[in-house]
């Protein structure tokens, strides 16, 4: 049976890993290649490497550390930040990642989702989406959560998978970092809309939660960096916790 | 020394990456002769049925296929192994190798496609390529068509329907999922391949 993932992710600056919310407040949580380890030691499906402040200037920052990371790494991973064209991507894979995140470079330029899927495959093209809920409905942003779009969260994600897009990693900026639970709302919408999995984001503090999110949310997958990366929440007790609840877990593994 | 086909798809990466980690002797290469020169070849493939139209093109789909008639062992990962059988609905233009019968394909329409994510095999005896392998073993999948059972296949998957996960005869491997994704369990696999 398909089982649910639980995805890890690493939000990098600098080549350190940390951790804010809302965006906001970072902390730092380690090395991005210790951290990934430890995760998927502990149970993580895959990985995600974000580099959340990613600029032309540490992009070599960003590629040495997707190296260190995926080098003794066998589980899925994925990497993303200021990947804007189909060079920036085909660095990445070639330094080891096996999946790549773009997000406000798609919004820009959607045709870029095809382009890359054209030469890496569809499976390797996850299009990052940030939403926040606006009382009628879901609105895209772009640079971090710093600039709104004026664009839907349903419809934009339609068109993504349209274009080529494997999968749709999907934050609710009102939900990131508080450990409030994940937006069901906004990723069973989602979800419902598009035939490729969705991985919700933003939110997860506690097993119901993911519970919650798997269940009424109707994710394939569910990413979350906070309750992992200060050890509030171990993934292997949270798996046997989520599969005791019925949902399909790869657990033992 | 183990061949890699590169045909030009796709990100090789990752499978290049276990076998270094296991310690094999590796070689990627494109080369009709290198596959003539190799002990074992690993076929890894990404995307869509019709990038295969490149191994007619580069003469690799002949050597792949005169190296399966000497009895070198051969291992075709995700499009690697759907090639392996007649051809796939995603391009009727392109034939397979027609080792084993059959076509892939799509999803029932009842299951979201593409197939992406941590699914069981369900383990027939016999495999030289699972040996230790346990029954219920989550391997890492992502693809849109399948290849349905036949006689050789020796791991089950089911999404929709039931469907090949791993076949084999012979000389002859081919597993739809991607060890080099699978965690423990994927590297186990190549490591067999690796020693037989």
């Amino acid at each position: 049976m398909l089982t649910k993932r639980i995805i890890a992710c690493l939000d990098m600056d600098g080549g350190r890993v940390v951790k804010g919310v809302r965006f906001k407040n970072l902390r730092d949580a380690g090395d991005p290649a210790e951290c990934a380890a430890a995760h998927a030691r502990s149970g993580a499906d895959e990985i995600v490497l974000l580099d959340i402040t990613a600029t032309s200037g540490n992009r070599n920052t960003l590629l040495e550390a997707v190296r260190s990371t995926a080098h003794s790494l066998f589980v899925p991973f994925t990497v993303g930040g200021g990947i804007r064209q189909l060079d920036d991507a085909a660095a990445v894979f070639d330094a080891g990642a096996d999946k790549i995140a773009i997000n406000s470079a798609a919004v820009h330029d959607p045709a870029l989702i095809g382009k890359i899927a054209g030469r890496f495959g569809s499976q390797a093209v996850v299009v990052a989406i940030d939403a926040r809920n606006t009382g009628s409905g879901f609105e895209v942003y772009v640079s971090g959560g710093r600039v709104p779009t004026g664009r839907d969260a349903v419809e934009w994600a339609q068109e993504a998978a349209a274009c080529g897009a494997g999968e749709i990693l999907l934050t609710s900026m009102d939900r990131d970092g508080t450990q409030s639970g994940f937006d069901c709302e906004l990723v069973r919408a989602v979800a419902e809309a598009v035939s490729i999995p969705v991985i919700a984001s933003g939110g997860a503090g506690s097993a119901r939660d993911f519970i919650e999110v798997f269940r009424e949310g109707r994710a394939d997958a569910a990413l979350a960096a906070s309750i992992f990366h200060f050890g509030l929440e171990n993934i292997g007790e949270l798996k046997i916790e989520l599969s005791n609840a019925g949902i399909p877990m790869r657990w033992p593994c | 020394m183990i061949a890699i086909v590169n045909y030009g798809a796709g990100n090789l990466n990752s499978v290049k990456k276990a076998f270094d980690y296991l310690g094999a002797e590796i070689m990627v290469t494109d080369q009709p002769e290198i596959l003539g020169a190799a002990d074992k070849i690993v076929f890894p493939g990404v995307g869509h049925f019709s990038s295969l139209h490149a191994l007619d093109s580069t003469g690799m789909g002949k050597a792949l296929l005169q190296a399966a008639s000497t009895g070198k062992p051969i291992l075709g990962i995700c499009l690697g192994m759907q090639w392996l059988f007649e051809g796939s609905e995603e391009c009727d233009e392109i034939a397979g190798a027609g080792i084993f019968p059959g076509k892939c394909r799509q999803f029932p329409s009842s299951v979201k496609s593409p197939h992406v994510g941590w699914n069981s095999l369900s383990l027939h005896p016999g495999s030289r390529l699972l040996r230790g392998i346990a029954q219920d073993s989550f391997v890492y999948y992502t693809h849109s068509f399948h290849a349905p059972l036949v006689a050789e296949t020796t791991a089950a998957t089911e999404y929709g329907r039931q469907f090949t996960g791993a076949v084999e005869r012979g000389n002859i491997f081919g597993v739809q999922f991607h060890p080099e994704k699978s965690g423990d369990v994927g590297l186990s696999i190549l490591k067999n391949f690796c020693e037989l």
